[in-house]
């Protein structure tokens, strides 16, 4: 090492915590977060008017209008709020700043899912795939949870690099499958996340998602007190084992709705949370919205960017996500360093 | 410790555990000499007096040399096997020939790819002080991809053939120094200096140049695309051979460099401080490695494209060989175990299974098992 700050103590890890304590923060903060809604609102109604089809002058313009650009924006809305709090929870939970569903495998055990329930059962609902989904991921979280208590790391920054690693195994398991049943190219086409799939009778799925969201901004604080350890959690009272099932309940499920409806996202869980602690400091009350906003907006304006940029066709919003995120994740790791 | 010692320790141990506090002392003069005689490096009198070394004594270098001979064996074997194996023409006839040289092409390939992988995941792994990271997660292929890309997205069809040749494919290897360099010689600098930064920036660029490609590949209109993956990327049994020529002196001149600098990376296995202690310079020595490790990376995903796992599982499986933490005896046993590991798994697929195709999948799922496996056993990182 050479800085040995208190980061680099095991299990303190990146838990630099600049909590705005002060009384009026929250009153304080309810005019920067009325701005933010209102960007986010116009970026929103931006999403809306985008695209090839005429809707102002088109013949059945409105009709598309809610086939198409409704849907889509409403599964911008809710999966770009969803990933980023998945990924803040994932990281109150592992006290890790660098970890969310895409850096601990959780992603690609959804994608597995998928898969083996194509396999399984050819021709099922989509309800099925998502069902099929959600338990392959939740399984593979807990095992990464389970990974975590048992194995001490030298230095926060080598757990994701395992989960990556781990993610890895679980693909090349995915592509051995995939390759053996002649579903490689569907597999590329699934897990490319891309909004263009999204229409009506399509998207309803993600309303599943919104429940979820609304659960975790019930418990959200839970999840920080069960990131300060077992006994913490049991000294003020909580059950610490029913807190951390609950939150690899809540990632997994929402990981799987996304991966099947949309396909995978990634960094979105790992950037939003990050930067919105960079500007507000960690206070989780306040900050939930906020981290919400942020991941609306950035996964809005990569889909508007890939819907705009080779009209009449489209990129996928995960390639455009995995290119921002990577620039801001790195910038994010330097910046910390300096500080 | 001397042997005479070593025996007084084991009488003691005979009667029963030590107690705390209890030493075993050496009574007689020719015990303690030996036991502080410095290695003159008298191979006799080193074995003698058992003094440290890379290999300590006669049993494990006899271990070594055994493990090393069974490989050769094997490789032979299968080596001789993929060439013969359902050929249909007596051994040594024309025909024979003719039909084993079409097959010896998939055999250099598999030389070249586990030469590199050997060499640059046991490098990667000892600089990085890290035995559970393979050169391919951090980014070192998604580089070489980003350049085949961008060449053919910035200058069109044109630049397909700018990509065809020795002078261009130099110069793209060139490149990709440069990149390395810039970007490891800027994340290694003193103000971070931290290996762990370093490789989760690698790994997220990794991902990022990754799309970044996938982005490009996108823009471009279908014939270059169709230009473009034709060069990117083949399998074993399916190389890319055009390069071969260039690729083999390559491999062998960043082979060589490796295995005379062997010394400096035991050195350097020993962490920084103790690095500089010795007067050598580590930031320097870091970079040099890195960078052959980028150059090695580029010439295997050239020919058969990514492999994540092949270069852990066959790191790994030399470490555990040979127990020994000098490089002059890890390299050559884990580039015999890559060769063993690819043509073995070639030659059952091809032959009895009839999936030919599969070989590196299948390699990464052992793979990515042996990896997992590691890490639970582990228990520190």
């Amino acid at each position: 090492m050479a800085i040995a700050t208190d980061q680099d103590r095991p299990g303190n890890d990146d838990t630099a915590v600049r909590v705005v304590s002060r009384a009026d923060s929250a009153r304080s903060s309810a005019g920067p977060l009325v701005v933010g809604v209102i960007i986010t609102i116009s970026l929103v109604i931006l999403s809306l008017f985008v695209g090839v089809y005429d809707i102002a002058g088109g013949e059945d313009g409105w009709e598309m209008f809610f086939i198409t650009r409704v849907p889509r924006t409403i599964a911008l809305i809710f999966a770009g709020a969803a990933m980023s709090i998945c990924g803040l929870v994932m990281q109150l939970m592992t006290q890790n700043r660098f970890v969310e569903p895409s850096t601990t495998g959780t992603t690609e055990w959804a994608g597995l899912g998928l898969l083996t329930t194509m396999i399984l059962f050819p021709g099922s609902p989509i309800v099925v795939r998502m069902i099929g989904a959600i338990i392959f991921a939740f399984f593979g979280t807990i095992v990464f949870f389970l990974f975590l208590r048992r194995v001490t790391f030298k230095s926060s920054l080598i757990v994701p690099i395992v989960g990556i690693m781990l993610g890895a195994v679980v693909g090349a398991v995915s592509t051995f499958i995939a390759l053996q049943t002649d579903m490689l190219q569907s597999l590329g086409i699934w897990f490319a996340g891309s909004f263009t799939m999204v229409v009506r009778g399509r998207y309803e799925l993600l309303w599943i998602v919104f429940f979820l969201l609304i659960i975790v901004f019930f418990i959200a604080d839970r999840f920080t007190v069960a990131g300060l350890g077992k006994d913490v959690a049991t000294n003020v009272g909580l059950n610490y084992n029913a807190i951390i099932f609950t939150g690899i309940a809540i990632v997994a499920a929402v990981t799987g709705v996304v991966t099947v409806v949309i396909g995978a996202l990634p960094f979105l869980g790992l950037i939003v949370p990050n930067i919105v602690s960079m500007f507000r400091g960690d206070n989780l009350r306040t900050n939930l919205p906020w981290v919400c906003i942020v991941g609306i907006c950035v996964v809005t304006i990569c889909d508007i960017i890939g819907r705009t940029i080779i009209m009449p066709f489209e990129v996928p919003v995960s390639l455009i996500l995995g290119v921002v995120g990577a620039v801001v994740f790195v910038f994010l790791l330097v910046r910390q360093r300096r500080g | 410790m001397a042997e005479a010692l070593q025996e007084k320790m084991s009488e003691r141990m005979a009667q029963g555990p030590l107690t705390s506090g209890e030493t075993v002392i050496a009574e007689d003069a020719a015990t303690i000499r030996t036991a502080v005689e410095p290695c003159t490096g008298n191979p006799r009198k080193c074995r003698r007096n058992g003094c440290s070394g890379p290999v300590i004594n006669t049993k494990q270098k006899v271990r070594y040399i055994a493990i090393v001979s069974v490989l050769s064996v094997m490789a032979v074997a299968f080596a001789f096997g993929v060439l013969s194996y359902s050929n249909g023409m007596p051994f040594g006839s024309e025909g024979y020939w003719k039909i084993a040289s079409m097959r010896a092409e998939t055999l250099v390939v598999m030389v070249i790819v586990a030469a590199c992988q050997a060499f640059a995941t046991v490098s990667f792994q000892t600089v990085t002080a890290n035995r559970i990271i393979t050169p391919s997660i951090m980014g070192f292929e998604s580089l070489y991809t980003v350049i085949q890309t961008s060449v053919v997205f910035f200058f069109g069809a044109a630049g397909v053939t700018l990509m065809i040749g020795t002078g261009q494919f130099i110069l793209q290897v060139l490149l990709m120094i440069a990149f390395a360099s810039v970007l490891y010689g800027w994340l290694l600098s003193g103000k971070f200096g931290n290996m762990h930064v370093m490789l989760l920036v690698g790994v997220v660029l990794g991902g990022g140049l990754g799309a970044l490609s996938t982005f490009m590949q996108r823009l471009l209109d279908p014939n270059e695309f169709d230009v473009l993956t034709a060069r990117l990327f083949g399998n074993l049994s399916n190389a890319e051979t055009d390069y071969l020529p260039i690729v083999i002196p390559i491999v062998i001149v960043c082979c060589t460099i490796l295995w005379l600098r062997a010394r400096r990376l035991n050195v350097l296995a020993l962490g920084k401080d103790v690095c500089s202690n010795l007067g050598m310079n580590h930031r320097r020595e870091t970079m040099t490695v890195l960078l052959l490790v980028s150059v090695l990376m580029a010439m295997t995903t050239s020919l058969v494209g990514p492999m994540t796992f092949l270069g852990f599982l066959v790191a790994t499986l030399a470490y555990s060989l040979t127990d020994t933490y000098d490089h002059r005896m890890i390299y050559p046993v884990a580039f015999l175990l890559g060769f063993v590991v690819l043509s073995g798994a070639y030659f059952i697929l091809r032959n009895i299974f009839y999936a030919g195709g599969a070989v590196t999948v299948i390699i990464e799922l052992v793979g990515g098992l042996v990896f997992l496996i590691v890490i639970m056993r582990k228990g520190r990182l």
